[in-house]
């Protein structure tokens, strides 16, 4: 059986046009594989490259070179060379990415947020409002804040808001960047929750846990990164 | 006999040659606004200078014109061209309907049933129909070509959201042989029904605008409508109060400052004639039994 | 490996110059059912030309527009009858103007805007067309108590939703947007996005969008184009090119963006 994530050679630098055409090299013939029902922590410094190998598993970021096969549906999908189209449909069935940030049009209310991941997958509206309310309860968002913008909430529940609309739904690959990051230990212990029946149904998982007690708590596997070398 | 000193019903031969070649044209092709080639007349454009020119163009030395200005032959309008062809063609005049091959008018159309050999010219202001809602006429022009009259409805649909009823009361658009949306000139909607397949020829006139356009006899002529809101013409609670008809166009008129009015017929030779063949109305009658 | 469906709409090679000045050359892109494409850049780099020219409101130099027609597929848009044009125009389309006052009738009701389209395919039932009416006005959140007034009387946010009711009608299959949200206040702007993001998957509409508005592009659009002096620098999908810019204009026109 295939991995669920197959990353091979991969290469991703950034040349930045406007300060002087300095060219960072951040990964070089980074390998990967994560299977179905694993958990993989990327460790290593600040700046290393970790959060750059989700987005470019995500297809966030662009890579030099090599490719990022994804298992979807019946087959793969290499997301270094798919088309927009493709990408698309893996990230609305196969791959949710929990970013640090929660990027959502200003006024619109957090259960239709998170209700939106499966609308896109075609579910019914009413059940999916639903399925995203027990989501936000789960992760003790109150009900009285589910129907206003997440845009007035504290960072901590933006960014329970963030993983609701992504453990709202099963899916087969996740990638979690950092998703503790600010929250309290009775939180924490939720999401450590979730990523355990993620791992438990098969989801294979890659993370980035600064947080060493998660870390340990959550992951099955760590695997080092080490710095590319700064090309000139 | 005509004055002299002027070419026969004023306008010199190869203007009605040119004028006839658009009416020709305008017959056709029912409904179809053909340009043509105005000519500058002895009374301003806005007093009927399109219909004298269609009539000019098609009377002869044996015709017989009757001339209407709001269903009277009395008004200004009416008596100013009767003169005109009287003396630059000669013709004879008539107020009757039946005894006229051509008949000129403003606003309506006789209550008398035209017939086979009739022509009815109609001065016409504003020809174009779709005018109001789109200034560009190469637009309009491409709209007729092309049949997109579905926003002619919006204006019906407008009257029905305000009203509750379908308001437009006179120059109200028809469709001409399935074909040519058209402006009837600001008859009341009253006459709507008259221009559907009537046997004698109708020819309009418009000066200001250049344009000529036609319904030959027998076309049908349909006037714009919903479903659900049919079009139809009004009605009066009154009758004529001096002949006493309850079929044909009231004009309300008011006889005080004391709110008194009454309703007598536009057409005056159709009202004229019931009086003579014994109609009474509730004023004329009241005058009798008054008198007795 | 998907099931390939047929673009809606390709355009090669666009290229329209005015009067010998490029208003934008070789433009080729392609928009698939239920797919928002985003149009960036800067005034005058040339993506209301490129609007123009592929919704058949502007004959490009040279290329070729081809839009999937209902009926007979694929069609060059410049090439159909006119008749065939302007009916594609006024039932499969959309178009919502910047200015609401391009894109209304200001001198009729808010239910005749509506209703004209309707009325302009054959629609003879006043009732059924008040109903739809209604219908539209309720679907952009709008107050159908208002249904009879002028548009002139509603604000700006307001008129953009009833231009958007009015294109929608008929059911469109795409929908073209120059700048739709960029007289309105931000707060106004938001809760519009989101109608418009809401009316997009819930009809599987397809969308050009134009904007010079990156915040508005990220939120509506999947895929983005970038355009600069009537060219295309960049395009790919929406994060991505937000993201991770490859172009040094795309680069400089990303780090421009004021975040609050």
């Amino acid at each position: 059986m295939t991995a669920a994530i197959r990353i091979e050679g991969l290469a991703k630098s950034f040349t930045l046009h406007n300060q002087g055409g300095v060219r960072l090299s951040v990964l070089d013939g980074f390998d990967l594989a994560v299977e179905a029902g694993e958990c993989v922590a990327l460790h290593g410094p600040s700046g290393i490259g970790k959060s750059t190998v989700l987005r470019c598993i995500y297809a966030n970021y662009r890579a030099d070179r090599g490719r990022i096969l994804v298992r979807h549906r019946d087959g793969t999908v290499d997301m270094a060379a798919a088309h927009p189209r493709e990408i698309l449909a893996v990230r609305r069935e196969t791959v949710g990415h929990v970013s640090q940030f929660l990027r959502v049009i200003p006024r619109v209310a957090a259960e239709d947020v998170v209700a939106e991941t499966l609308r896109g997958r075609g579910a019914d509206p009413e059940a999916a409002t639903k399925a995203a309310r027990r989501m936000l309860q789960r992760l003790n968002i109150p009900a009285e804040l589910h129907r206003l913008a997440p845009a007035t909430f504290s960072g901590g529940e933006q960014q329970r808001v963030n993983l609701a609309r992504v453990f709202v739904a099963d899916y087969p690959v996740l990638l979690l960047d950092e998703p503790t990051a600010s929250l309290d230990r009775e939180n924490r212990d939720v999401v450590l929750k979730l990523i355990r029946e993620a791992a438990g149904r098969g989801a294979a998982i890659a993370g980035i846990f600064h947080d060493s007690e998660v870390r340990d708590a959550v992951a099955t596997r760590t695997v080092p990164l080490i710095a590319a070398r700064e090309a000139a | 006999m005509a004055e002299d000193g002027y070419n026969f019903a004023y306008l010199d031969e190869q203007t009605k040659r040119m004028i006839r070649r658009a009416i020709l044209k305008a017959v056709a092709i029912p409904g179809y606004q053909v340009p043509f080639g105005s000519r500058e007349m002895p009374l301003p454009f806005g007093w009927g200078t399109g219909g004298i020119q269609v009539t000019a163009s098609i009377i002869g030395p044996d015709d017989t014109l009757k001339v209407i200005d709001q269903g009277a032959d009395d008004t200004v309008n009416a008596v100013s061209i009767r003169k005109f062809f009287a003396r630059t063609a000669g013709v004879a005049t008539t107020e009757q309907t039946e005894a006229a091959t051509i008949v000129q008018t403003r606003h309506r159309i006789p209550e008398t049933p035209l017939g086979a050999g009739q022509i009815l010219v109609y001065q016409v202001p504003i020809p174009e129909p779709l005018r109001w809602l789109e200034p560009r006429e190469a637009e309009t022009r491409k709209m007729h070509a092309l049949e997109e009259y579905g926003v002619m409805h919006v204006r019906l649909y407008e009257d029905i959201a305000r009203f509750g009823h379908i308001a437009t009361s006179y120059d109200y658009p028809v469709r001409v042989n399935g074909r040519y949306l058209m402006r009837p000139s600001p008859i009341p909607k009253f006459d709507n029904p008259k221009m559907d397949r009537s046997p004698a020829l109708q020819l309009f006139g418009a000066g200001r605008e250049k344009r000529i356009y036609a319904i030959p006899p027998h076309t049908q002529v349909r006037s714009l409508d919903f479903d659900d809101h049919p079009f139809e013409v009004q009605k009066w609670a009154d009758v004529c109060a001096v002949c006493g008809s309850g079929e044909s166009f009231l004009d309300e008129i008011v006889t005080d400052d004391r709110g008194g009015r009454m309703f007598v017929c536009s057409d005056t030779d159709y009202c004229a004639r019931r009086r003579e063949a014994g109609h009474t109305g509730p004023a004329t009658r009241d005058a009798e039994t008054g008198g007795a | 490996m998907m099931q390939e469906a047929p673009p809606l709409l390709s355009a090669r090679g666009v290229t329209k110059f005015y009067e010998g000045i490029p208003g934008c050359r070789d433009v080729s892109f392609e928009v698939w059912p239920g797919e928002v494409l985003g149009i960036v850049g800067e005034s005058g780099s040339g993506k209301t030309t490129v609007l123009n020219c592929i919704s058949a409101r502007l004959e490009p130099t040279s290329g070729t527009v081809e839009y999937a027609t209902r009926h007979d597929g694929p069609a060059d848009i410049y090439r159909m009858s006119e008749p065939a044009r302007r009916l594609l125009m006024r039932t499969d389309w959309g178009f919502v103007h910047q200015n609401p006052r391009e894109g209304l009738r200001m001198g009729v009701s808010a239910g005749a805007n509506i209703g004209e389209r309707l009325m302009a395919v054959g629609a003879r039932h006043y009732g059924n067309i008040r109903q739809a009416a209604n219908d539209w006005l309720d679907k952009v959140e709008m107050d159908t108590g208002r249904m009879d007034d002028l548009p002139i009387t509603f604000s700006g946010g307001m008129q953009q939703r009833l231009q958007i009711a009015r294109n929608l009608v008929t059911a469109p299959r795409i929908v073209f947007m120059d700048e739709p949200t960029g007289n309105l206040d931000v707060s106004v702007q938001a809760r519009l996005l989101d109608l418009l993001r809401g009316l997009v998957t819930d009809l599987g509409l397809a969308a050009v969008i134009v904007t010079h508005d990156l915040a508005v592009a990220r939120l509506l659009s999947h895929r983005l184009l970038v355009m600069r002096r009537g060219k295309v620098v960049e395009s790919g999908l929406t994060d991505q090119v937000l993201d991770d810019p490859q172009h040094p204009y795309s680069q400089l026109l990303v780090s421009s963006v004021i975040h609050p």
